[in-house]
């Protein structure tokens, strides 16, 4: 990149430092999905979109941001990629990258930059990638989030998550997983797995409600940006409605998770003022819209018991027959003990805390809920109002030993110090912890 | 897998806090060494009293010199451990998580080096 003969005035420089990032912002995963498209080499892309990145935080500065920032971006990321092909390869292999490359950059009007990230989505949560690192994979090569920031967000080691995302896109080349939207009766089952992974950027994103890692507090952003993409690009796929629907829900009622004074404020107990309206109604529309499709699926049933929360705004009081047959049903469907839990909680709701208890017995000798504090709290509370004191502490210290948000700690505390010395229980039969990943 | 768990906090946090506060501190770690064990990967665990109780010793050309106080002098003070036994570093950094020496300063995660293990 040539310099600019006089150093650029700072504000331009802020201005065309900040275009830069909102193209980057908006436009990542739009150039990662173009620029590795046929080669499939998606870290050889980022590798090139972060040197055009680089370019444009000199050039632009000096003679402006170009018309089409986006188009501008794709030209030098291609040139660099090309530049690197002819560096890194002598083989035939590089001959036909170069072709690739020569290929894609004929084949478009260089102002018009198609949009293939929902094919780039589909290569993310191919069943050849490891579930685990999908969700971490997507926010990296659509978002252009860096691994440490990934690494925080799932709580794992920097150094492990890079391994496994490189690990994952070495997989995506070697394997040649391609960036199409599969087939229809391919579609729902492909679907599924990336509905999955933007679930979990949001659930991880949802766990930290005090909003103090503002890494964190975006990820439940930008999952729902995700969610936005893949309910624009798929308007007739009503399990992707039914994400963004529940995602919504969950986020209108984001605020109201803390009072004043930081504490920790349970669903029960919130004040439905403090939720966003327009999240809500945004919320039930997509939910209806998918309803219209008439093809039920996890998602949306999730959205509806969210829906059947919500009319406490317009009753004074939630919908618990419904949310508790939309639990049971949830539990038919995928067989997941957080599901069961949950019903549990609703039968206590609508037949009382022994018909509660009851049906919380036999997940007791489920592995997967040994460690996960909802499951303890739901108990403690519900012996609780059953009336047996010792039990219920017993739970609480067990719940309160697994949590590690400290408002939620403190909560919990609270509620095991009101069972020690009496006090009767409160309308808080709601286990923290509602959106934690099951 | 042994990992050691170690909490680096400031300790004037913890003796400023009003009773109740301390109470419930200790009671929140109570909470979760029980949580461990039940957990069955707790191999042991400890408190340390405050670093003014440190003394720090070291043979330097031969003579020994023995020094008031903690080998580092920084806020955040070693202030106990927890010893436990798990799968991967992963499920190491999930408990480290939900220890509350991760709310009130930081938990450093350190694999154990089996003696003769290179």
């Amino acid at each position: 990149m040539p310099t600019p003969a006089s150093p650029p005035d700072a504000d331009s420089a802020a201005q065309a430092a900040e275009a830069a990032e909102a193209a980057a912002r908006r436009s990542y995963g739009k150039l990662v999905a173009i620029l590795a498209g046929r080669t499939r080499d998606v870290a050889a892309a980022e590798d090139a979109l972060s040197e055009a990145f680089a370019a444009a935080l000199a050039d632009w500065p000096a003679r402006g941001v170009p018309q089409a920032p986006e188009a501008w971006l794709l030209t030098v990321a291609r040139r660099k990629r090309v530049d690197a092909v002819r560096r890194d390869r002598l083989d035939e292999e590089a001959s036909r990258q170069l072709l690739w490359l020569a290929d894609e950059i004929d084949e478009h009007d260089p102002s018009a930059v198609p949009d293939r990230r929902l094919g780039l989505l589909f290569a993310c949560a191919h069943p050849g990638i490891d579930a685990a690192v999908r969700a971490p994979l997507m926010l990296q090569v659509v978002l252009g989030f860096d691994a440490a920031t990934i690494a925080s967000a799932f709580l794992v080691a920097p150094a492990a998550m890079g391994q496994r995302l490189a690990r994952a896109k070495a997989k995506i080349r070697q394997a040649g997983i391609g960036f199409e939207v599969p087939a229809c009766d391919a579609l729902r089952e492909r679907l599924d797995a990336v509905l999955d992974a933007i679930y979990a950027a949001y659930a991880e994103g949802w766990s930290d409600p005090e909003g103090a890692d503002a890494r964190r507090r975006n990820l439940a952003g930008e999952a729902i940006w995700l969610g936005r993409l893949l309910a624009s690009l798929l308007p007739d796929a009503p399990e992707a409605l039914g994400l963004l629907a529940l995602m919504l829900h969950a986020h209108a009622r984001r605020d109201a998770r803390r009072d004043a004074a930081g504490d920790y404020v349970p669903l029960a107990a919130q004040d439905p003022a403090r939720w966003d309206a327009a999240l809500i109604d945004e919320a039930e529309a997509l939910l209806s819209r998918a309803g219209r499709l008439g093809q039920p699926g996890r998602f949306q049933l999730e959205a509806a018991v969210q829906s059947a929360h919500a009319v406490r705004r317009r009753r004074g009081e939630a919908d618990w027959s419904a949310i508790e047959q939309l639990y049971e049903a949830l539990a038919t469907l995928t067989g997941s003990p957080v599901a069961a839990l949950n019903h549990a909680v609703a039968l206590a709701r609508t037949r009382g805390p022994q018909a509660g208890l009851q049906a919380l017995q036999p997940l007791g000798a489920d592995r997967r809920l040994a460690d996960y504090q909802p499951y303890w709290a739901a108990r403690a509370e519900l012996l609780l109002q059953a009336g047996d004191r010792a039990e219920a502490l017993q739970a609480y210290t067990r719940a309160i030993g697994l949590e590690s948000d400290p408002a939620v700690r403190r909560f919990l505390q609270r509620r095991a110090e009101a069972a020690s010395v009496g006090t009767p229980p409160q309308d808080q039969a709601d286990p923290p912890g509602r959106f934690a990943r099951d | 897998m042994e990992y050691m768990l170690l909490i680096h906090s400031d300790p004037s946090g913890f003796e400023a806090a009003p009773p109740a506060q301390k109470q419930e501190a200790l009671a929140a770690y109570g909470a979760y060494t029980q949580a461990l064990q039940q957990a069955g990967v707790l191999r042991g665990a400890n408190r340390l009293r405050p670093p003014q109780a440190a003394t720090t010793v070291r043979l330097e050309s031969g003579k020994t010199k023995v020094l008031n106080g903690p080998y580092a002098d920084t806020r955040e003070q070693l202030g106990g451990y927890f010893l436990i036994d798990v799968p991967d570093l992963d499920s190491a950094l999930s408990w480290a998580a939900r220890c509350p020496g991760a709310s009130h300063g930081a938990v450093e995660v350190r694999p154990v080096w089996p003696l003769g293990a290179d």
